[in-house]
C-alpha cells in the first residue's frame, strides 16, 4: 500500500474527530473525539517517518501518546467533578464563563 | 528735547526721604495688626504719621530750595529690590521738584483730611481700621511719586488701587458700595494693563526701567515705539484718573466715606495719571501724535464732566464730575507738551486744595443733614452751617476761577496755553476749555444755591429713619481742616504764581514754553474766562436761584438733561461694547468647552464602551463554539500558508 492511503485515512479520522467535537454534547464523547484526532495525527506522523526513513516522526508519536495518557487522567477527572456538581456531562450546560 | 539734570546722591536732610513713606507704612501696619487695643489712640497715630511725613517733606523741600536748580534732582538708593536676568530693579527714591511737590500735596492735604476724619468717622466702629487703610493709601501714593523707576511706580500704582478699592467699599453692608468698589477696581485694571504693557515695551527696547537711564536714552526709541508707549501710558493714566473712556467708575466711587472722596478721589490718587504723563515727559516730547491724543482725551473729558455735573442732584456726584472735568483740564495741559506740563501740575495743586476743601464741606453738610446727599432736600443751610458755608464758598469761588483766587491762576493759564496749540487745535481746545469753564460756573453755582440758599426744604421732610433734620455745625476737629484748605484755596494760586512754580519744576519738566501765535492773546484770556464764568453764574441764578426748587426731581425733562442724568450713557456704552460681548464670549466658550471639548472626550469614551459591550457578546460560554472558531481560524491560517507556498 502506498503511504497516501495512510495519510487519507489519517485525514478522514481527523475530520471525524473534529466533527464529533463540534456536534456532540456529551463530554465523554467529545473527549473520545479529541483522542481520535490525536491518534489521526499520530498515524500521519508515523507515515511520514516511514516515508522519510527516519525515526523522528515515531519519536514524536510516542511523545503524543504519553501526553494523551496524561491528558486523559486530568480530563476525565475534570469531567467527573463537573458531573458530580451539575449532574450532567453536557458541555453546553457548563457555560458559566462568559460575558 | 529738554536738558536732563545731573542726578546727585541725596545727602543731608534729603537722606531722610525714606522716612516719608516708611512712617505711614508703619502706621498702617500697627493700626491694621494691633487690633482692638489700638481703638482708643489709633486714629491719632494715623494723623501723626502723616503729619510727621509732612514736616519731613517740608524740611527736604526747603533743603532743595537752597540748592542751585541744576542740583535739585537727587536720588536715594535704599536696597536692591530684585534682580532677574538682565532686569535689575533698585528700591530707589527720586527726590526732585516734581516728586517733592507731590509729597507736600499728599502729606499736607492728607494730614488735614486725616484730622478731619477723626471727627467724621467718630461714630464708626471701624475707625481704627479706616485710619490704617488711609495710611496704607498715603504710603502707596508716596511710593508712586517717589520711586525712581517704573517698577516702583507700578508698585505704588497698584497700592493706591488697592487702598482705593478697600475704602470705596468701606460700608461693606451696602451692596451699592461693594459694587462701586469692584467697578473701580476692574476699570482701573483695564488701565493698569496699558501701564504694564508700556513698561514692558520700555524694557524690551531700552533694557532699563530707571527714570534717569530711560530718559537719557529715549532717543533710541523708534517713533512707533514712542507712540505705542505714550498711548499705553495714557491708557493707564485714563484708568487711574477717571478720564474718557474709563471715567464711569469715579462718580460711583463716591460710595466711600467723604474723607476718602476728598483725599483719594479728588486731591491725590486720581491725579496720579497727570503725574505719570508729566513724569514721562521726555517720552511724550518724542511723540506729537501721542500728546495730541492726550489733549483730545482731556478735552472730551472736561466737557463730559462739566455737562453731567449740571444734571445731578447728589452733591458728591456733582463734585465727582467736577473732579473728572478738572482732571480733564490737567490732561489737556500736559497734552500740550512743553507748553503745559508745569501748568497741569499747577492746576493739580490748586485743585487739590479747593476740591479737597469742597469735599470736606460736602461731608460737613452731610454730617449736619443725617448723611443726606440729595441737594433737593437741602436749602437755606448757610445760616445753620456758617463755617462750612464760608469755607465751601471760598472753595467754590476758587473752582469757578473768581479773580485772584487759586483757580483763576491755574485754569486761566491752561486755557491760555490751549489757545496757543497749533492750527485748528487752538480753537478747539481753547474753545472747549472756555465753554467748560462756563459750565463749571453754572453747576457749582447751582450746587451752592440749592444747598445754602433759598427755601429750607428739609423742614417739611424727614430723614430716612423718620426723624426731623437738625442741621448743626461740625466739631472743631472737622472745621479746622476745612478752614486751612479754604485759606489754601484762596492764596495757593497766587503764592504759586508769584513763586513761579513752573520755574521750580523746570528741572523735572523742562522750561515752560510760551506758545507763539495763540489764536486768543494771553492777556485777553482772563477777561474771556471770567466773562464766561459770570455768564454761567448768571444763568444758574436765573434758572435755579429765582425759582422754587422742587423736592422731587422734575420728569420728564429734555433730551440733553436726560442724557446727562444717565452719565451721557457711559455705563450703557461700556455695558454694550465691553461687558455684554464679554459675557457672550465667555458663555460661548463655556458652551464650547462643555459640548465641544468635553463632548469629544466623553464621546470617544462612550463609543469605545459601547462597541466593547457589543463585542463581548461574542463570548458565549459554549465550548463548542470556541472550538469551531479555533478550527475556522486554523483552516484560515493553513489556507493562507498553502496559498503562499503554492502560489
Amino acid at each position: 500500500m502506498t503511504p497516501t492511503a495512510y495519510l487519507l485515512l489519517s485525514a478522514l479520522l481527523f475530520a471525524i474527530g473534529a466533527v464529533g467535537v463540534l456536534v456532540r454534547r456529551n463530554a465523554i464523547v467529545v473527549f473520545m473525539c479529541i483522542e481520535l484526532m490525536l491518534n489521526a495525527v499520530n498515524l500521519s506522523l508515523v507515515t511520514f517517518a516511514r516515508i522519510n526513513g527516519t525515526l523522528d516522526g515515531q519519536v514524536m508519536a510516542f511523545f503524543a501518546m504519553v501526553v494523551a495518557a496524561a491528558e486523559v487522567v486530568v480530563g476525565l477527572a475534570i469531567i467527573m467533578s463537573i458531573f458530580r456538581t451539575r449532574r450532567t456531562a453536557s458541555v453546553d450546560d457548563a457555560n458559566l464563563l462568559k460575558y | 528735547m529738554t536738558e536732563l539734570p545731573e542726578v546727585a546722591v541725596a545727602t543731608g536732610v534729603a537722606s531722610l526721604a525714606w522716612l516719608l513713606f516708611v512712617l505711614p507704612a508703619l502706621g498702617a501696619a500697627i493700626l491694621l495688626l494691633a487690633g482692638r487695643r489700638a481703638d482708643g489712640w489709633g486714629h491719632w497715630l494715623g494723623v501723626g504719621t502723616v503729619a510727621t511725613s509732612f514736616v519731613i517733606g517740608l524740611a527736604i523741600f526747603f533743603d532743595t530750595l537752597a540748592l542751585e536748580p541744576e542740583a535739585r534732582t537727587r536720588e536715594q538708593s535704599l536696597f536692591q529690590w530684585f534682580a532677574v536676568g538682565g532686569l535689575d530693579v533698585d528700591f530707589g527714591l527720586r527726590v526732585d521738584p516734581l516728586s517733592l511737590t507731590f509729597v507736600l500735596l499728599i502729606t499736607g492735604v492728607g494730614a488735614l483730611i486725616h484730622l478731619y476724619s477723626v471727627g467724621y468717622m467718630a461714630h464708626d466702629p471701624g475707625r481704627r481700621r479706616f485710619f490704617g487703610q488711609l495710611n496704607l493709601f498715603v504710603t502707596a501714593m508716596l511710593l508712586l511719586v517717589l520711586g525712581n523707576n517704573f517698577v516702583l511706580l507700578y508698585l505704588g500704582w497698584e497700592g493706591v488701587g488697592l487702598a482705593s478699592y478697600l475704602l470705596i467699599g468701606w460700608y461693606q453692608d451696602r451692596p451699592s458700595a461693594a459694587t462701586a468698589a469692584k467697578k473701580a477696581f476692574l476699570m482701573n485694571r483695564v488701565g493698569d494693563v496699558g501701564l504694564a504693557l508700556a513698561i514692558f515695551i520700555l524694557w524690551t527696547d531700552l533694557g532699563t526701567l530707571q527714570y534717569t537711564e530711560v530718559f537719557a536714552r529715549v532717543g533710541e526709541l523708534s517713533s512707533g515705539a514712542a507712540l505705542a508707549i505714550t498711548l499705553l501710558l495714557l491708557l493707564g493714566a485714563c484708568g487711574k484718573s477717571g478720564q474718557f473712556p474709563l471715567q464711569a467708575w469715579l462718580p460711583d466711587a463716591m460710595e466711600g466715606p467723604t474723607p476718602v472722596s476728598a483725599l483719594i478721589h479728588a486731591a491725590t490718587m486720581v491725579t496720579a495719571g497727570v503725574y505719570l504723563i508729566a513724569r514721562a515727559n521726555p517720552i511724550y516730547d518724542l511723540s506729537e501724535a501721542g500728546r495730541l491724543v492726550v489733549a483730545i482725551v482731556g478735552t472730551i473729558t472736561l466737557l463730559i464732566g462739566a455737562i453731567i455735573g449740571c444734571a445731578y442732584d447728589d452733591i458728591k456726584k456733582v463734585l465727582a464730575y467736577s473732579t473728572v472735568s478738572q482732571i480733564g483740564y490737567m490732561f489737556l495741559a500736559v497734552g500740550l507738551g512743553p507748553a503745559g506740563y508745569a501748568l497741569g501740575i499747577f492746576h493739580l495743586l490748586t485743585h487739590g486744595f479747593f476740591k479737597a476743601g469742597l469735599f470736606l464741606g460736602a461731608g460737613s453738610v452731610m454730617h449736619a443733614m443725617h448723611d443726606e446727599v440729595d441737594m433737593r432736600r437741602y436749602g437755606g443751610l448757610a445760616r445753620y452751617l456758617p463755617i462750612t458755608f464760608a469755607t465751601f464758598g471760598l472753595g467754590y469761588l476758587a473752582l469757578i476761577g473768581f479773580p485772584f483766587l487759586s483757580g483763576y491762576y491755574s485754569k486761566d493759564e491752561i486755557i491760555a496755553a490751549s489757545f496757543g496749540a497749533p492750527g485748528w487745535q487752538g480753537w478747539v481746545f481753547g474753545g472747549c476749555a472756555t465753554l467748560a469753564a462756563g459750565l463749571t460756573a453754572f453747576y457749582m453755582t447751582r450746587l451752592v444755591l440749592m444747598t445754602f440758599f433759598g427755601e429750607r426744604r428739609w423742614e417739611q421732610l424727614q430723614t430716612a429713619d423718620g426723624k426731623d433734620y437738625h442741621p448743626h455745625e461740625a466739631p472743631a476737629v472737622m472745621t479746622v481742616p476745612m478752614v486751612v484748605l479754604a485759606v489754601g484755596s484762596v492764596f495757593a494760586g497766587f503764592l504759586l504764581y508769584v513763586a513761579d512754580l513752573p520755574a521750580f519744576l523746570a528741572p523735572s519738566l523742562g522750561e515752560l514754553v510760551e506758545p507763539e501765535g495763540a489764536v486768543v492773546a494771553h492777556s485777553a484770556v482772563p477777561f474771556l474766562v471770567v466773562g464766561i464764568s459770570a455768564l454761567g453764574v448768571l444763568v444758574a441764578w436765573l434758572t435755579v436761584g429765582r425759582h422754587r426748587v422742587p423736592v422731587h426731581r422734575p420728569e420728564p425733562v429734555s433730551l440733553p438733561v436726560r442724557a446727562a442724568r444717565r452719565d451721557l450713557y457711559a455705563n450703557a456704552i461700556n455695558e454694550t461694547l465691553i461687558a455684554r460681548p464679554g459675557i457672550w464670549l465667555t458663555r460661548a466658550l463655556v458652551y464650547f468647552d462643555n459640548r465641544g471639548v468635553d463632548g469629544l472626550v466623553n464621546g470617544s469614551a462612550a463609543a469605545l464602551g459601547g462597541s466593547s459591550a457589543r463585542l463581548r457578546r461574542l463570548q458565549t460560554g459554549f465550548v463548542r463554539s470556541y472550538a469551531l472558531s479555533m478550527l475556522g481560524g486554523s483552516v484560515l491560517v493553513i489556507g493562507a500558508l498553502l496559498a503562499v507556498v503554492l502560489a
